[in-house]
């Protein structure tokens, strides 16, 4: 247990769940490993060499929006999308603290059975 | 990046030590610095507080799963639900699992918590749930990505 001020953490938590859960979606995941090369892409380059119709990747990339994971980009008459590392980054950032919490706690349980 | 945390430790001290510092509510305390109210009990909530300084306020909450004696010690928490006026009921909690083996020197400890993907069970959030296997190795390429970007 740590003992760093963590209502915020304890909030974001949520949110953080839901990010794990939306890349454990396979069309999700493949739409976010093309994305994060860092181009903008329209919903008619991303369903190349996919089977999937214009209106699930939609829906797919509207999860992803809602978690701030893709933008959209509003050019003429299409949208492009982008890609977002800050929700990642902060899932990322969370099992670190979580795990260096691990580090701390079990250096203490070290301690005390060596001694 | 994985949504587990694995932990592995050498202990020099015996099995039968690090089981009762494990799972003896005192000497848990003691290590965790929390204070429990009474001893685990498998299938049991466990309750206390933190005595860290400062944190006196937070409470302690978890459910103990397995007990298999110098083997494996389980137990479900929602990590680091600290903010009291946060109901953290309704969220799948996390499964910590410490896992003993007896080494030449002493023990060998392994941690590891999972299910840090597990959503609260309204619909809506059943739907997003993980489902595949091939999460760990995208994953990882997302990471070194982010890692670049950052």
């Amino acid at each position: 247990m740590s003992h760093i001020g963590r209502s915020s953490v304890a909030a974001k938590r949520q949110a953080r769940a839901h990010v794990f859960a939306a890349l454990g979606d396979v069309t999700r995941l493949s739409l976010v490993a093309k994305l994060c090369g860092g181009q903008a892409y329209s919903i008619s380059q991303l369903r190349q060499g996919s089977k999937l119709t214009r209106q699930a990747i939609t829906k797919h990339l509207r999860v992803l929006e809602s978690l701030g994971i893709v933008h959209s980009i509003r050019t003429g008459r299409e949208s492009l999308f982008e890609f977002d590392p800050q929700p990642i980054k902060g899932i990322k950032e969370y099992l670190d603290f979580v795990s260096e919490q691990w580090d701390q706690a079990l250096s203490r349980l070290k301690s005390f059975v060596e001694d | 990046m994985s949504n587990q945390i694995e932990k592995r430790i050498e202990l020099a001290a015996p099995v039968s030590r690090v089981w009762r510092a494990l799972t003896d509510y005192r000497e848990f305390g003691e290590w965790f610095r929390v204070k429990l109210d009474g001893p685990f009990v498998a299938g049991q909530v466990s309750r206390g507080h933190i005595t860290y300084p400062g944190y006196e306020h937070v409470k302690w909450e978890a459910v103990v799963q397995k007990m298999e004696p110098e083997r494996l010690f389980s137990f479900t928490w929602h990590p680091y639900g600290v903010d009291p006026k946060r109901d953290y009921s309704k969220e799948t909690p996390t499964l910590v699992e410490f896992r003993l083996e007896k080494t030449a020197t002493g023990t060998l400890l392994l941690l590891t918590e999972s299910g840090f993907d597990k959503v609260p069970t309204d619909r809506r959030a059943e739907a997003f749930r993980m489902n595949d296997g091939g999460w760990t190795e995208q994953i990882k390429n997302i990471e070194k990505h982010v890692a670049h970007r950052s």
